[in-house]
């Protein structure tokens, strides 16, 4: 009889975790990465055209609003992709990657196109969300003192050698 | 019996060395005040130390190798090609510097690309470049595409017969004006001229489009120099396909054919002799050249229906086609695309385009319009001698600036460059295939380097074997000297060790 009831109790728990399993599978949330990424959408740009992706990546360059829309292209590190996004959508942007910044991370929910019709033909993706996963932030330089001691080690060679050069001039001469 | 060269040879040939090197010291104070303008002080640095060695190294050889002996033709050539080979090696060490290279030999490939107005990359998350090594890497095909020599030429030296043979020596066969050093400063005041028009153009396009003004016309800068000189980098990894604008593609379409185009036809439309340009046989080439290439691409794309209308058709082939024969390389597509999308016949007409390339004494690359029209002319000559009667006098003339009549001896030198040409193109596609890449794609990446054009298939890449990478620097080599030099400066080497 306990055994029975220690079985069925096995069985229920086991259901319900893979049920929870299946559902957490299931729901694309960020952290839990369901997107694409752009060396695959290029290669298989005919398999994904015309559906939906999830793509994501670094928000590199300049945001460049044309009329309601804007365009910014979205680095993966390996390929930046361009994504047409109506405008009251990248109000969140706010650091786009560059020398002196990290641009925001964002995920990027939207209709792949390989050849877009609307475009000109480019391969965009035409968003229709957008999630930020993390915030960018201004990229730390330090100064570097070995590059500075070298640069006044060499500026005293070059003086040397151009007063050497000047003092046999003058004796040949 | 191979002469062995004399100690005063090596000296006059490290004199005139020295002079091109300090020259090349002096160009890089231009990213170092970049660098500073934007705050980017690890940048100016980078530039900073590297002029000095630059400096150093030029001191010393104008001081070791000081002379005032002219050069002869093998000296002059052999400064020439080695000139280029010690430019790539000191502007290669602030782009090793700014940790955006896998390797030294990295950088190296990427200054040679640039100074050959090739635009080949091997560069590492381009969209975080400082704007002082940026603006370096498009101030390379700037100074390469007119010439390293050229530079030096109009900058540091008096007219003299040694003037003449290094501006021969840089692919220059054609004097504009009857002097070297006016026509070299010419060809920079034309340049500079072009490049001011050029970037404020392209920087309000840029504005329009919606950069932020100090971006856009950085952006117009850039593009303008390494459209104007054929090269094809762009500040951003995207390539031309960052902008999203038609009207950009249209002003870098407009630049890239004017880089295209023999410096002397420029001379002559300056001067109001328009008509030049309907009548000259390079123009009538080209036009012909790219109508046959793009309708070649055109049957090819519209065979796999790759575009779904005639006007993206157009807006895509035509962008890359004349972005490849101008030997640009200028892209609107992913270079995966080319070999996964675009199929073998449209792929093949972008060959040919490359291998063809542009004007001759222009900034373009490949066998050049002129040498095209002389083999036409010549087998065309060959045809008549051969239906008509034997005592008949088949003569053949061409324009080119003025009417010329076509001798047999003219028509030979073509067939030798052409020849050479592919020879390099074969030999490259050669090495790719046993470095394992595909026979079409190999041919592809091979042309495209020795012609100097930018156009990948995905072969250039950081993880390409090195052997590659060291065959596509000196196809680019090659391929942007037109042999002469490069030939000199084997025969020098094989003389100094087997001579007596």
């Amino acid at each position: 009889m306990m055994m029975k009831v220690h079985s069925s109790w096995f069985i229920v728990h086991s259901i319900l975790f893979f049920l929870v399993l299946c559902a957490m599978l299931c729901t694309p949330c960020p952290g839990f990465s369901q997107s694409i990424s752009s060396a695959e959408l290029i290669n298989n740009a005919k398999q994904y055209d015309g559906k939906l992706v999830i793509y994501e990546g670094e928000v590199i360059g300049d945001v460049m609003l044309r009329g309601e829309y804007a365009w910014i292209n979205v680095n993966d590190e390996k390929n930046a992709i361009g994504i047409w996004i109506k405008k009251e959508l990248i109000k969140d942007i706010v650091y786009t990657g560059s020398y002196k910044v990290g641009g925001d991370l964002v995920e990027i929910t939207g209709k792949f196109n390989r050849s877009c019709v609307e475009h000109g033909g480019d391969l965009d993706i035409h968003a229709q969300s957008i999630t930020k996963i993390s915030s960018g932030n201004k990229t730390p330089h330090s100064v570097n003192k070995e590059e500075i001691n070298l640069i006044l080690f060499l500026s005293g060679i070059i003086t040397v050698v151009f007063l050497l050069r000047l003092i046999t001039k003058k004796f040949k001469a | 019996m191979i002469l062995k060269p004399q100690l005063k040879d090596i000296k006059y040939i490290g004199y005139y060395l020295g002079k091109i090197t300090i020259g090349v010291g002096f160009t890089m104070f231009v990213p170092f005040i970049m660098g500073l303008v934007f705050g980017e002080i690890n940048p100016a640095l980078d530039f900073l130390f590297s002029a000095e060695i630059a400096l150093l190294c030029g001191l010393i050889l104008t001081w070791v190798c000081a002379t005032d002996k002219e050069l002869n033709w093998m000296q002059g050539m052999v400064v020439v090609s080695s000139s280029w080979l010690v430019a790539m090696v000191l502007s290669a060490i602030p782009l090793f510097l700014s940790g955006h290279y896998k390797s030294f030999l990295d950088s190296c490939f990427e200054t040679m690309s640039g100074f050959t107005t090739t635009g080949l990359t091997l560069v590492q998350d381009l969209d975080h470049l400082s704007y002082a090594h940026n603006l370096w890497r498009h101030l390379g095909p700037f100074i390469g595409g007119q010439g390293i020599v050229i530079i030096a030429l109009a900058l540091f030296m008096k007219g003299s017969a040694a003037s003449f043979k290094m501006y021969v020596g840089e692919a220059r066969d054609e004097k504009i004006l009857p002097n070297v050093i006016h026509t070299a400063r010419f060809i920079w005041l034309i340049s500079i001229v072009y490049l001011v028009i050029g970037t404020l153009a392209l920087g309000i396009v840029g504005m329009l489009i919606g950069l932020k003004p100090q971006n856009a016309f950085f952006h117009g800068a850039c593009v303008f120099m390494a459209g104007f000189d054929t090269a094809g980098f762009a500040p951003q990894s995207q390539n031309i396909l960052y902008y999203h604008s038609q009207i950009f593609e249209i002003v870098t379409i407009v630049i890239i054919i004017f880089g295209s185009l023999n410096f002397n036809l420029h001379y002559q439309f300056w001067s109001g002799n328009r008509k030049e340009l309907m009548r000259n046989i390079e123009t009538r080439t080209f036009l012909l050249s790219v109508m046959f290439t793009f309708f070649i691409v055109t049957i090819g794309l519209n065979k796999l229906g790759v575009y779904s209308n005639a006007l993206i058709l157009f807006r895509k082939g035509f962008f890359q086609l004349i972005s490849g024969h101008t030997t640009t390389g200028y892209m609107t597509i992913y270079a995966q695309q080319f070999i996964k999308e675009w199929g073998h016949l449209a792929l093949t007409g972008i060959i040919c385009a490359m291998a063809l390339g542009g004007c001759a004494c222009s900034t373009a690359g490949g066998i050049k319009m002129l040498r095209v029209g002389i083999i036409f002319k010549a087998v065309r000559q060959d045809i008549k001698a051969l239906v008509l009667p034997d005592h008949a006098i088949v003569a053949q003339k061409f324009h080119h600036m003025k009417t010329v009549f076509l001798e047999d001896a003219q028509a030979r030198a073509v067939l030798v460059i052409t020849m050479s040409y592919i020879t390099i193109y074969v030999l490259g596609a050669l090495i790719g295939v046993g470095c394992g890449y595909p026979v079409l794609d190999s041919l592809f990446e091979s042309t495209s380097a020795a012609a100097n054009v930018c156009f990948s298939c995905g072969i250039t890449d950081a993880g390409m074997p090195t052997i590659l990478k060291v065959t596509y620097i000196i196809q680019m080599w090659a391929g942007r000297l037109e042999f002469m030099s490069v030939f000199a400066l084997l025969g020098f080497i094989v003389a100094f060790f087997k001579g007596k």
